[in-house]
């Protein structure tokens, strides 16, 4: 609010938010009315929970820029501390991890600097260089490649891949003369939400053959399918009142949005498998760990952003 | 007042931002003394973590239960560990005998106070239990009405290990068991709650987190 007017279409996009999870705790209100042998427990958190999200989402876009990244920075620290609970570590990387979660501060300084640049090198380089090295001054050469190599690739999903959303909000405005500097962030995370949601829709409805049954057996090809197309039609809708897409970027940025959500959200499915856990925490009740409800994100952040920086900016 | 500054604004933000905490059966945590926890013992962070289950107009009742021979190594350190966090000292190597060593915490106890104990004496190997010291058993043989609730942390010691000082955030899961009650002798009631122990300790390997994805 500080930078300039809040934009009519932002306005009509939280208005849009609002009323959705208005709606979304009123019908299961009624549903607990009316069915009263149901269960309806799960529901009823879930929905809690995506008022929760909604309310840190605003927090993080609508005030300045330095809450923004703290608050974009914040989730990124907690969707790395779930990643490194959840995997096996080395005691003898204590200190190398400290390391690790230093990076996170100084990703997102160069997102509040605007420093692009470095944004964009620091993780897969710097970091990726410094991190060996200091293992080896400690010394332990049992699993070397294993905590090195999961120590990397969490930090690549959970801080450089998330921090592109952070990258959005300091993008230049005036490219964007629609949606302001928050446009593309709120289209970004509506539409890889409800493409989470209309998959789920899709695949609830009329989804048979399964697309990928040992990863993740609820996903079918329906599902796959009708979430693209909904998120293809659904991109076309808020292109332009949220950002500077044409017609026809906005139809494939659609369709990268919906593919990529995919892939992001099996590739999550894929870690938990391998590690023996059905859900990667208990962070938000009734929805599993922050990592689950950034899956879809981690891939559909970097996938969108440079797809429009390499069109737009 | 400093001390319920300290638990406010460093402890509290620590372990529930920084670390992270989901606790199964909360329930079973007393609301007032006189009580004892006993927990496993991996870091400096677990009497704090503990402590930090409890809401703030408790923790002035709440008091963990330290070695003198360590915490009293240095004045500030002497001061820090009494004044501000709390502790109640006690002799790990009594020279004469146990009674006299235990009567800090019997009188805790009497005042209506929730004592913290780690019964194994030191802090061990991260998740790895160790055998339990006997005091406990004197302890609640000399007030039998005192509740004992047995607490099982996870992923403590992987934050503070013995030895490092340096603080890595990870998430930690607490398990509270059910309260026991003395039994009329020292090893049924040991036994009891190692057995107690032991089965807190094998829901913590195979932790339930099933919703679905």
């Amino acid at each position: 609010m500080s930078r300039q007017a809040l934009p009519f279409s932002v306005q009509i996009a939280f208005f849009v938010i609002g009323a959705l999870l208005c709606l979304a705790s009123l019908t299961s209100i009624g549903l607990v009315k009316s069915k009263p042998g149901h269960d309806y427990s799960e529901l009823r958190q879930r929905i809690r929970t995506w008022w929760l999200i909604a309310g840190v989402f605003a927090a993080a876009v609508l005030f300045n820029r330095t809450v923004s990244v703290a608050v974009l920075g914040f989730v990124s620290f907690l969707a790395f501390k779930e990643y490194l609970s959840l995997i096996p570590t080395r005691r003898a990387d204590h200190r190398v991890l400290f390391w690790a979660y230093l990076s996170i501060p100084f990703q997102y300084y160069w997102v509040w600097m605007g420093w692009y640049g470095l944004f964009i090198i620091f993780i897969p380089v710097y970091v990726f260089l410094l991190l060996p090295m200091r293992m080896i001054l400690i010394g332990e050469t049992q699993g070397f490649l294993r905590a090195i190599g999961t120590l990397h690739w969490g930090l690549m999903i959970t801080v450089f891949s998330l921090s592109h959303m952070a990258y959005m909000l300091v993008l230049p405005a005036e490219t964007n003369p629609a949606g302001g500097s928050m446009g593309l962030l709120i289209f970004l995370v509506v539409l890889t939400e409800m493409n989470d949601v209309a998959q789920y829709l899709w695949g609830k409805t009329f989804g048979r053959r399964k697309i990928s049954p040992k990863v993740s057996p609820n996903k079918t090809v329906a599902g796959f399918l009708g979430g693209i197309a909904t998120t293809i039609l659904l991109a076309i809708l808020a292109a332009p009142h949220l950002t500077p897409l044409s017609f026809n970027a906005s139809l494939a940025a659609g369709a990268l949005i919906g593919i990529g959500g995919f892939v992001g959200d099996v590739t999550i499915s894929a870690l938990k498998r391998d590690l023996g856990v059905k859900d990667s925490g208990s962070l938000l009740p009734g929805h599993g760990g922050i990592l689950d409800r950034l899956d879809s994100l981690t891939y559909t952040a970097p996938l969108f952003f440079h797809f429009v920086y390499y069109l737009y900016y | 007042m400093l001390r319920l500054l300290f638990y406010a604004l460093v402890v509290k933000p620590l372990v529930l931002i920084v670390l992270g905490i989901h606790v199964r059966n909360r329930s079973f945590l007393p609301n007032s003394g006189p009580a004892v926890i006993v927990a496993n013992h991996n870091s400096h962070l677990d009497a704090l973590a503990l402590m930090s289950l409890f809401p703030l107009r408790i923790i002035p009742k709440v008091h963990p239960v330290a070695a003198s021979d360590y915490f009293f190594k240095n004045k500030f350190l002497k001061w820090f560990a009494l004044n501000v966090v709390g502790i109640i000292p006690i002799d790990r190597k009594p020279a004469q005998t146990n009674r006299n060593a235990l009567s800090p915490l019997t009188e805790a106890l009497d005042q209506g106070s929730i004592i913290i104990l780690f019964p194994e004496g030191t802090r061990g190997q991260p998740e790895k239990m160790s055998k339990l010291k006997n005091g406990l058993g004197h302890l609640i043989c000399e007030r039998p009405i005192v509740p004992v609730i047995p607490v099982f942390f996870y992923g403590l010691g992987k934050s503070l290990p013995k030895g490092e000082c340096i603080l890595i955030p990870f998430f930690i899961d607490a398990f509270v068991g059910v309260p026991l009650h003395w039994e009329g002798s020292r090893q049924v009631f040991m036994q009891k709650l190692t057995e107690r122990m032991t089965e807190l300790q094998n829901k913590a390997s195979t932790t339930d987190r099933i919703i679905d994805d």
